[in-house]
């Protein structure tokens, strides 16, 4: 079938072109869409990106209040951007459950089509969700897990263990095995379920190596915080081979402190993500040296799928004809070698 | 104005603000002769101008978003977000025309919640009844609010500091208790009761109705209500005229407590869950609906039809911006333009009523 035909079918009838599209997506490669690119809003990608049925999607998020969040917001929007068969209803950021709840109530009357949700408290925002699923409404659960797995259709999480993996591994990497190695941890608020994942992680891949955690501090993700902590921390262990923060908005708090006490005797790996820990890795001037992933484009990624959801087409790299239950991203370690590949995704913080 | 209300010894002491004070009751006096004479000026007139705001915000509303403005379903939304917040203003009503301010309630909705849903209170409320996790929320409301009450009454700390200090442990005390962690409430019973719609109205839009309607009779219709205002606008008139002033002041902290308690067990009932982070900021929004709404903030005058009618427009304006997409930002600015705005419209009316007659 010819592009422009195959284009056509596709606004019309989103439940048939499904099926159609399974056997598509086997052989979808770049050069597949290059021909296709006219008029078409969104980017050449894949060609579930071609314009199909209007889909209505609501998106709530907490407040912004650190640079990671306010990248997941703008990652989203600027997503649905992207195709004009996404109309977005962004709901009013908010820290506060009760205004959460009712944004997603007011979706509910509003008969949109799907909702990509990061709720502030996965627990708390459970029963609105499931009301959404059962007046047959998509819900997409980004990041923090709602309480009962049927409130969501989908859900994108970040891999909060695997990034302790990752920064373990690297370190294990770069020490070569040296026996004694001092190794610090600068963790983000500690009673978090998300930063206890974190640390188990670590410690389980540098117990791979032989090395342990010496020295561990928390912070609370902020610039301050991280200040702080980093400059008790460097008080306290007068001699480091590495140190890994989990967090790169309190980063900016962690390499103040580390510039204030001279140090540079120990290499730094950084945790989420953000530009300016990346531009300094690329640069390669100070005593950070890596970086972990934490997605800020999971919002992105729960829009996309919730349109996909919504037309009822499938992932088209998968040759399953649903959309998978649960999307876990993977902790890339980023390091000078590949820091291009990834700065495009990188947030400000 | 806060020491105004709260301590009548220290304003007996000093002539100058008793003697203010008493101008400023006798020009009230005289405002309220006239507002006698013509109904349709004073409070019913300044209601009319909430009225009128909150007619507007519903016209904007049903202007933009048409008919998903103007539903039943929206309608109930709308209530229900307002639901908390009425409940909590209604009691902060209460002191504020006391002439106090109690910037705790939303820690105290905090610390109620999360007390009402351990894994102790839970296993009680599954082994008894489900009420135990209401009596524990209402209690520990009432608690925090009786402490509140003899620190500022008793204790002679001004009103502003102790609920201050009141704002920041209770919140404290709620997160050494969660552990910071949230509390999923699996008590099926009293999710149950939350998720009842009787008459078609949900449970936390009867719950405000009914402290509304509970609040306007207890201000206007009982002693308890005219010594409130009376402490508020003169507490050496008050103590004078044989109203104990300082048991009456504990009595408005303990009162609006036991509204934070309730709004803990709304809150519990809503979310179905209880964290250390619920009401976070309730009490700037209730302060903010309770001035909007025609309360004196120096006390001495206070209406529950207009706080209520305050919650609605606060929570009618963010439903109307959600409708419309609006940039999250601008929304933030606008809320507080329109703050400054209500409270200058009303300010107008109410002079020009004072005025004309």
């Amino acid at each position: 079938m010819s592009a422009p035909l195959r284009r056509r079918w596709l606004a019309l009838a989103g439940t048939a072109a499904a099926l159609a599209l399974v056997v598509g997506c086997t052989s979808n490669t770049p050069q597949d869409t290059s021909g296709d690119s006219t008029g078409a809003a969104a980017v050449p990608g894949t060609e579930n990106d071609e314009p199909g049925d209007t889909v209505t999607i609501g998106f709530s998020a907490p407040a912004a209040d650190h640079g990671w969040m306010a990248a997941i917001t703008k990652a989203a929007v600027a997503e649905a951007g992207k195709y004009e068969d996404v109309e977005l209803v962004q709901a009013e950021a908010t820290n506060d459950v009760n205004l959460q709840i009712s944004q997603i109530e007011q979706f509910i009357n509003d008969g949109v089509d799907a909702i990509v949700l990061l709720p502030f408290d996965g627990a708390a925002l459970t029963e609105v969700a499931t009301q959404a699923m059962e007046a047959g409404i998509v819900v997409v659960n980004v990041d923090r897990e709602f309480d009962d797995p049927n409130a969501a259709r989908t859900t994108v999480l970040g891999d909060n263990y695997g990034m302790g993996v990752s920064a373990g591994h690297y370190i294990c990497e770069q020490l070569g095995g040296t026996a004694g190695a001092k190794v610090a941890e600068i963790a983000g608020i500690d009673s978090l379920p998300l930063t206890q994942d974190r640390s188990r992680g670590f410690s389980d891949a540098l117990a791979d190596c032989g090395l342990e955690v010496s020295n561990r501090v928390a912070a609370d993700f902020t610039v301050q915080g991280g200040e702080a902590a980093a400059a008790n921390l460097l008080q306290a262990a007068p001699e480091l081979d590495a140190i890994w923060n989990h967090d790169d908005d309190q980063g900016v708090g962690v390499m103040a402190a580390i510039e204030n006490a001279g140090r540079d005797e120990f290499f730094m790996v950084g945790g989420a993500g953000s530009k300016n820990v990346m531009d300094a890795i690329k640069a390669d001037n100070s005593v950070l040296k890596a970086t972990v992933i934490y997605p800020s484009t999971q919002a992105a990624d729960g829009i996309k799928l919730a349109r996909l959801l919504v037309q009822q087409k499938a992932m088209s790299d998968l040759v399953e004809v649903e959309v998978p239950r649960t999307v876990q991203l993977y902790a890339p370690v980023v390091t000078k070698e590949n820091v291009d590949q990834y700065l495009p995704t990188a947030f400000e913080s | 104005m806060s020491e105004q209300g709260t301590s009548a010894s220290a304003s007996a002491r000093v002539p100058a603000a008793d003697e203010s004070a008493r101008i400023e009751k006798t020009g009230g006096a005289t405002a309220v002769d006239r507002r006698a004479r013509n109904p349709l000026r004073g409070a019913a007139g300044r209601n009319l101008g909430l009225v009128i705001a909150l007619v507007l915000v519903c016209l904007v509303g049903v202007i933009t978003a048409g008919e998903r403005f103007a539903s039943i379903d929206n309608l109930m939304t709308i209530l229900r977000l307002a639901a908390v917040l009425g409940v909590i203003s209604i009691g902060m009503t209460f002191v504020i025309t006391g002439g106090g301010i109690d910037l705790s309630v939303g820690s105290v909705i905090g610390l109620s919640s999360v007390w009402a849903s351990t894994l102790a209170t839970q296993t009680m409320a599954q082994n008894f009844h489900w009420s135990v996790m209401v009596f524990t929320a209402l209690a520990v409301g009432l608690g925090a609010g009786l402490v509140n009450g003899v620190l500022i009454a008793y204790g002679r700390v001004v009103a502003f500091i102790a609920t201050l200090a009141m704002m920041v442990a209770a919140r404290g005390l709620a997160e050494m208790i969660a552990n910071r962690q949230t509390q999923v409430v699996r008590v099926p019973a009293f999710s149950d009761v939350f998720r009842l719609q009787p008459l078609g109205v949900p449970m936390l839009v009867w719950i405000f109705a009914v402290v509304a309607v509970v609040g306007w009779v207890l201000l206007n219709r009982t002693t308890f209500g005219r010594r409130t205002v009376a402490v508020g606008g003169n507490p050496e008139a008050a103590r004078l005229a044989g109203i104990n002033v300082k048991r009456h002041t504990m009595y408005l902290y303990a009162l609006v407590g036991l509204t934070a308690g309730i709004g803990g067990v709304m809150f519990l009932g809503r979310t179905t869950a209880g964290s250390s982070t619920n009401g976070l900021y309730y009490e700037l929004d209730a302060i903010a609906a309770v001035v909007v709404g025609g309360t004196l903030l120096a006390g001495g005058r206070g209406t529950i039809v207009g706080t209520v009618l305050g919650v609605l427009i606060f929570t009618t304006l963010r439903n109307v911006f959600t409708q419309n997409n609006l940039s999250i930002s601008a929304q933030a600015v606008a809320i507080g333009v329109i703050i400054v705005a209500a409270v200058m419209l009303q300010q107008r009316i109410a002079e020009r009523s004072r005025a004309v007659t």
